[in-house]
């Protein structure tokens, strides 16, 4: 698992241009044997980019890189990697028909001396990689049938197995539950003792601190901060990030909940593969109110919303807005109603990577544009104009292909589109995941404009204390079920935490 | 913009412009008013098919069925002109207006579309499966209509009131053959419902990202449905024009057809992933193929290097367009 000399791998004052923008300047970082390194900064401040210079994916504008001592130039990821070199990316990069031990060997499969792929031995060796991380999965199971957090956690497997000497990881917990977290941590630990280098990018600050050794801090593209880990604490991190001093902890305005806009009674869903059955979920969501839907991975948060927007064709039960029946709706038409929902997984199921920003924001509202059937592109640039401004949505132009956006404002594209309709009810699941700081409370501070605007807001999320701090009310969901609803005081992390789990088979209906 | 980008950018312009003073030099009868009125009666064909394959190929599908539903809507306009419709109880045979004929064809046309749509978005039947199987049903019913046999002598009867249909293959209006007249309009309807309606913007999304598209309240089955219907039209209405062209209705007129449509609007920059590209794109790549065609016909050139010669051009062209999008 690793060379046990000293070695080193350092990046010296890297630049990075790009057309239109400096990416990188002047920016120096350094990795060492079974040291953790935890790189922080906004999105589009640059950790992107120094990582793929890293990994050999780009090649830095100026500044050298040094593999003990010695200047290197990687020109692929093949170069990284032979030189010991591996990055788990935050967008999953698996091949969903192939079996998890398939995608652990991929571009380096083990071989019979017939020269044919020794299945025995690659399940054998994923076994062995997938323990190692606490998870009993069968390398034989396509990896399609995993559920998210599992797959994840393949991601991370299939680095083991390359026996890397840099181990790169972006924001590897964005999607994994808390027990997830923590098999997580004890395999960064082993690595480290391993003599491994971890470079770990996360935006959850007190995960950083629990598992970093070292500390580097990024902002607009240059180093702001650099720090033995044990010597900063969360708000020091803070204020490097954002330049200015953290704010106190936002006082929510509790608001005064209004009228019943949906209500939802005795929503199911068969079970079917890769998604969790709903088993009579009713719910009202009102006015005014930002209602939070806590539950781990597998709780069936997305499977509710969905249904809610009518997405199942095999979904029972009754649907009502303003008391008006949605049963026959189809998903237009439900939009039309007045529902919006701001999709989990931003890549897959929000962004329309091959549009621009103007065109992602005005996709769902469209027809209001073309009041005589034709676009109306003055109206169309003036409303993605609005809501852009609303949200700070920072993009060179409303023209720019979206994919050039970092990932908070990416998921800023996807809300405004949402709200772009006037909905009576917006539906995030999940609308934090992957995104900074400073964009995550512009986020939720978004939630309560919307709100007190008259808007019935509900969100999903996995994370205890945001839900905490942003919801009026909480249901909590686990294995498709509503188990509790709490609202104003009783709304702890002690309480969300015990509903969450009563049900003692939760973890094993993820498997 | 730097030089070179803008060379890259108009690679396809500036190929065309190309290919077209080479010829001229290589030969003078190329640039001649009667040379390009053939040649360019010739693209409307190709033309008019590749705009609604664009339309399917931007939503992420293709339609491998337009050949041989531009045969079939052929032999039914034939049919409908020369045998007429018969109702053998009573005995008396409907001989329908030529305008009837056409629509009847076309309409016949966005039928097999609309199936094409239906088992693509109702029964996510793969797009290149749900067309292939229509490629031989179209052909086949086309065979069966006359029993493999041509219908000859389209001009119609003077004395039953059937006669003109020739006319929008053969005729002219202010002095140009009527298909070019109708490539133009296709074009030019194409563009304007591809960038400035919410049915073209959908399409761009549907191709682009179909589950996004989905959740924002994209009518995704409804669009699909359109685009096959819209490419049904296309090809229906060549088969109508050729059989007026020629004056009869041959049961294998648009073999390898969806071939040349396909060649037009990959060379005209679209993606066949979908969600990228544009009908003027598609314009472009009909005549850069038109033009070669015809310019290498009249050098002499053999066939069989002809095919070789359009081969190629199709790579390279993709090539650069993967050049790029990576730039």
């Amino acid at each position: 698992m690793s060379s046990p000399d000293a070695w080193t791998y350092d990046a010296h004052d890297i630049t990075k241009v790009y057309p239109g923008t400096t990416a990188l300047r002047g920016v120096s970082f350094s990795t060492r044997p079974g040291e953790v390194h935890a790189l922080i900064g906004e999105n589009g401040a640059g950790k992107s980019t120094l990582v793929k210079i890293l990994a050999g994916i780009e090649s830095p504008t100026s500044g050298r890189l040094e593999l003990d001592g010695r200047q290197v130039t990687l020109t692929s990821v093949r170069d990284a990697s032979a030189a010991g070199i591996g990055v788990i990316h935050q967008e999953l990069q698996l091949f969903p028909d192939l079996s998890v031990a398939e995608n652990l060997f991929i571009g380096r499969e083990c071989l019979t001396r017939w020269g044919s792929v020794d299945m025995g031995a690659q399940e054998s060796q994923a076994r062995g990689a997938l323990g190692r991380l606490g998870q009993d999965v069968d390398p034989r199971t396509l990896v399609r049938r995993l559920p998210l957090g599992l797959r994840q956690i393949v991601e991370i497997a299939r680095a083991l197995v390359a026996e890397v000497r840099v181990l790169m990881m972006d924001e590897p917990t964005s999607a994994l539950t808390a027990g997830e977290v923590d098999a997580l941590f004890r395999v960064i630990r082993d690595l480290a003792s391993h003599r491994v280098a971890i470079v770990y990018i996360s935006h959850h600050l007190h995960e950083l601190l629990a598992i970093a050794n070292r500390i580097t801090v990024l902002r607009d593209g240059a180093v702001v901060g650099a720090a033995a880990a044990a010597d900063v604490d969360v708000p020091w991190i803070v204020e490097r990030m954002t330049g200015r001093p953290p704010h106190a902890t936002r006082e929510l305005p509790t608001a005064a909940a209004g009228s019943v806009v949906l209500e939802a009674r005795d929503l199911s869903l068969p079970p079917r593969s890769g998604r969790t059955a709903l088993d009579r979920v009713s719910l009202q969501l009102r006015r005014g109110e930002v209602c939070g839907i806590y539950g781990l991975l597998g709780a069936g948060r997305t499977e509710l919303f969905e249904t809610l927007l009518g997405v199942h064709d095999d979904a029972e039960g009754h649907v009502s807005i303003d008391k008006r029946s949605l049963d026959r709706s189809d998903v237009t038409a439900r939009v039309e109603a007045g529902i919006a929902m701001v999709p989990e997984d931003r890549q897959a199921a929000g962004l329309v990577q091959s549009m621009s920003v103007q065109e992602n924001l005005t996709l769902a509202h469209l027809a209001a544009l073309a009041p005589r059937g034709v676009l109306d592109t003055a109206a169309e640039r003036q409303a993605s104009e609005r809501v852009a401004a609303t949200l700070r949505v920072r993009a060179p132009s409303l023209d720019s292909p979206v994919v050039v956006l970092s990932g908070g404002n990416q998921q800023k594209v996807v809300i405004g589109r949402g709200i772009m309709t006037r909905p009576r009810v917006l539906l995030l699941d999940d609308p934090t995941r992957g995104v900074d700081v400073a964009a995550k409370a512009e986020i939720l501070a978004t939630m309560r404009t919307l709100a007190a605007g008259g808007m019935a807001v509900a969100f999903a999320s996995s994370d205890l204390a945001e839900v905490v701090e942003a919801a009026d009310r909480v249901l909590v969901m686990s294995r498709g079920r509503v188990r509790a609803e709490y609202s104003g005081g009783d709304v702890t992390e002690e309480k969300l935490t015990a509903a969450a789990s009563s049900d003692p088979a939760q973890r094993d209906a993820v498997h | 913009m730097r030089f070179t980008e803008v060379l890259v950018r108009l690679r396809a312009v500036i190929a065309l412009v190309a290919v077209t003073i080479v010829f001229s030099v290589l030969s003078p009868e190329f640039l001649t008013a009667a040379n390009m009125t053939i040649l360019v009666k010739h693209v409307a064909i190709n033309a008019i098919l590749a705009i609604g394959m664009t339309f399917v190929i931007l939503s992420g599908g293709i339609d491998l069925s337009v050949g041989s539903i531009a045969g079939l809507a052929g032999m039914i306009a034939g049919a409908l002109i020369s045998k007429g419709i018969v109702f053998s109880s009573a005995g008396v045979v409907f001989y329908p207006h030529a305008s009837l004929a056409i629509v009847t064809a076309v309409a016949a046309g966005m039928a097999i579309g609309a199936f094409n749509g239906l088992l693509v978005s109702r029964l996510s039947v793969a797009p290149f499966i749900a067309t292939l199987g229509a490629l031989y049903v179209a052909r086949g019913s086309a065979l069966l209509l006359s029993g493999g046999a041509t219908y000859p002598n389209l001009t119609g009867d003077p004395s039953i009131g059937n006669t003109g249909f020739t006319w929008i293959g053969a005729g002219t209006l202010a002095g140009l053959p009527v298909p070019i007249w109708l490539m133009a309009a296709g074009a030019a309807i194409a563009m304007f419902v591809s960038r400035r309606t919410p049915f073209g913007r959908q399409v761009y999304a549907i191709g682009g990202n179909e589950r996004a598209a989905l959740l924002a309240g994209v009518r995704v089955r409804r669009v699909k449905i359109r685009v096959y219907m819209i490419s049904g039209f296309c090809a229906a209405l060549v088969g109508v024009l050729i059989a007026a062209q020629l004056g009869a209705a041959h049961p294998a007129t648009g073999e390898t057809f969806e071939l040349n449509a396909i060649a037009a609007v990959v060379l005209g920059g679209t993606s066949l992933m979908g969600g990228r590209g544009s009908i003027v794109g598609t314009l472009i790549g009909a005549f850069v193929i038109g033009v070669l065609a015809d310019g290498l016909v009249l050098l002499g050139v053999s066939e069989f290097w002809q095919m070789i010669v359009k081969g190629s051009v199709i790579v390279v062209a993709v090539i650069l367009d993967q050049f790029q999008r990576r730039s």
